[in-house]
């Protein structure tokens, strides 16, 4: 049994976006950290492995950099990584990105008993909709938003958090789900294994690896290929302070209404 | 001459920082406050292979090396000293002198579960009348034809009250005395006839264990004899002369950790107009500290090195230490200066800094001590 996580390196949020002439982020001149919700699909995965001893493969799609992250992820104690990464894969959109994941993890091999896990979405583009697509493009069921799961034998019951509530569900593996950072709280690199980190295996899939794939359509990967294009990327101009009015009597909401009025407001 | 860390100590590093920023920081004032014992932050630690960095894989170890070691001794020591404490006498102090010179019976049934964080260990060398002269020792180890019989006590004992395995010097013949009288064992808590003193109420490190030791008629099997008969100042010594790597990284973890809060301090604290950073004196003062903490941690780190490469550090441990140990002392010192009076409220943790700096001047040998190896060393 193995479970395949896909993985995002993102930009840190604590960091300034640079971005490149064409309006996509320029990812090689940020600091970068591992996306929250895929790291609440790593240790979703991880205690899939502590419970069953399954594989564990981390895979991932970015520039070569990429690598340390899956090595990081190995040394909280995935067994290999797979790492997606050609220049004509660069600029895709979520369209393209899930072809050429899915391409991937088709080709790692999705066995009856595995499960496919990502994160529910990036914090960079925000779409939720690679896990999804890749689901979709693999033709398995999916479950998203998955806030807690257990696996018994080929079923798998999940607490699906929604705005309002929750949703249980049970789905037969294999099976692809996207999980929410409120899942688990990620384990820590392990010292032990970050000795063996550099020396477990980690290939590199590029478009030489994945282009005679079926799911791969070579007009719809990369920048050019992807349907929809980046207008423009920018970090928002900061908000100016905050003003805070106390009292919840006449005098105060005259005051409220008088500022918003002096800004053309109201 | 290489400077960069390598790939493993870069992971280690960020490894520590986080887990220092999320789990030991944000606890430390209240633990300090309440004298706590970090029993859950051990465990977690264990399970992550910081209870016997250096030692290898097949012995229980993480099978990292010793600059690590000092990577993680520093931050754990710089969010909170007394976690610092409990991880160096555990492994420097306890396993290793097992890993140096014990059988490899010894090393499956005692530095295994030790490597692996599921037992605690303390190191007994401290008399009543042999501190710093630690051949004067008065405890004494009989050979009982089946067994030995060791009567005494050891005091001011790190992590005494919470570990499970305690190795000590005994005297197996008084005559002989330090060269050849002295012989090294390993005590299971649960020994008939050992037990442990009252916790130690101190300045600093107040979350670490301070025990006495107590034998009476303590009565252990054979096999507990590590090395030879009569090697146990040999063994001490030579289990101090690498430990004192640990305790410099201490050393520097406190400067660090004092130099992180009171340049954060700085930077808020408005006074005349502006913020007191902004002052010559405090900035030139953070400078120098600042180069004489990195000075220590390039003493520390050419001491693991060495100790990484099998080669003899016993000078260069000293150095670092007494020099690191000054330096923790220094900033904390400066550190509270820098804070006014606010540094001498305990709502705020540099005290914790100040009180927490001077036993690294005075555990493992004291800076006098470690003088005395560096000068014997270089005036021969």
């Amino acid at each position: 049994m193995k479970a395949i996580v896909c993985v995002k390196q993102v930009p840190d949020t604590s960091g300034v976006v640079a971005v490149k002439a064409d309006g996509t982020m320029d990812r090689a001149a940020m600091a970068t950290i591992t996306n929250h919700d895929d790291l609440a699909a790593v240790e979703a995965a991880l205690e899939l492995k502590d419970k069953t001893g399954c594989e564990v493969i981390v895979v991932s799609m970015g520039p070569p950099p990429a690598e340390g992250m899956l090595r990081e992820l190995i040394a909280m104690g995935a067994d290999r990584g797979v790492l997606i990464s050609a220049r004509e894969f660069g600029g895709s959109d979520t369209y393209a990105t899930s072809q050429i994941i899915a391409a991937a993890v088709n080709k790692i091999g999705v066995d009856k008993e595995d499960v496919v896990f990502c994160g529910r979405q990036a914090i960079d583009g925000d779409t939720a909709q690679v896990g999804p697509q890749i689901a979709e493009k693999l033709g398995l069921p999916q479950v998203t938003y998955a806030a807690d799961i257990d696996k018994d034998g080929d079923k798998l019951t999940i607490k699906r958090l929604l705005e309002d509530g929750h949703m249980m569900l049970s789905v037969e593996t294999p099976c692809l789900v996207t999980t929410v950072k409120e899942l688990n709280n990620p384990r820590y690199m392990n010292v032990g294994l970050i000795q063996e980190c550099f020396d477990k295996p980690l290939d590199i899939f590029d478009y030489e690896a994945l282009k005679d794939e079926p799911l791969i359509d070579p007009d719809t990967i990369g920048l050019e290929g992807s349907p929809t294009n980046v207008y423009k990327s920018f970090s928002p101009p900061a908000k100016g302070a905050c003003q805070m009015l106390e009292g919840s009597d006449r005098g105060t909401v005259d005051e409220l209404t008088g500022i918003l009025a002096d800004k053309h407001l109201i | 001459m290489n400077f960069q860390l390598t790939r493993e100590q870069e992971l280690t590093k960020k490894m520590v920082e986080k887990f220092c920023e999320e789990v030991v920081a944000p606890v430390a004032d209240d633990m300090d406050v309440e004298h706590e014992f970090p029993v859950d932050i051990v465990k977690q630690m264990g399970e992550l292979g910081m209870m016997g960095i250096m030692w290898p894989k097949e012995y229980g170890g993480a099978g990292g090396d010793y600059i690590q070691y000092c990577e993680v001794i520093e931050r754990l020591t710089a969010a909170h000293a007394a976690v610092g404490t409990v991880v160096a006498a555990h492994t420097s102090l306890c396993t290793g002198p097992i890993y140096y010179y014990g059988t490899e019976e010894q090393k499956q049934e005692w530095m295994v579960p030790l490597a692996k964080g599921e037992r605690l260990g303390a190191f007994g060398l401290t008399e009543a009348d042999a501190g710093s002269d630690s051949g004067a020792t008065q405890t004494t180890a009989v050979d009982m034809g089946d067994h030995w019989l060791i009567n005494g006590s050891k005091i001011f004992i790190t992590n005494a009250g919470y570990a499970d395995t305690f190795v000590i010097t005994a005297m197996t013949d008084k005559k002989l005395g330090t060269r050849g009288g002295i012989s090294f064992f390993i005590i299971d808590k649960d020994d008939p006839g050992f037990s442990t003193g009252a916790e130690e109420d101190k300045l600093g490190i107040r979350c670490s264990s301070t025990r006495e030791l107590i034998f009476e008629d303590c009565k252990i099997p054979k096999d507990r004899l590590v090395g030879k008969v009569g090697q146990g100042f040999k063994i001490a010594m030579g289990t101090l002369e690498k430990a004192r790597i640990g305790v410099a990284a201490q050393g520097v973890g406190v400067a660090q950790g004092a130099f992180e809060i009171t340049k954060e301090y700085m930077g808020q604290r408005k006074q005349f107009g502006k913020t007191i950073n902004k002052f010559q004196y405090p900035a030139f003062t953070m400078a120098e500290l600042y180069t004489r903490i990195e000075a220590a941690r390039l003493l520390v780190m050419r001491a693991a090195d060495l100790a990484d490469k099998g080669m003899p550090c016993g000078t260069e441990s000293a150095m670092a230490k007494f020099y690191a140990s000054e330096i923790a002392m220094d900033m904390a010192t400066k550190g509270v200066q820098f804070h006014g009076g606010y540094g001498f409220i305990n709502d705020y943790s540099i005290q914790r800094y100040f009180r927490d700096a001077k036993i690294m001047e005075i555990y493992e040998g004291t800076s006098e001590i470690q003088k005395l190896i560096v000068s014997g060393a270089i005036l021969r």
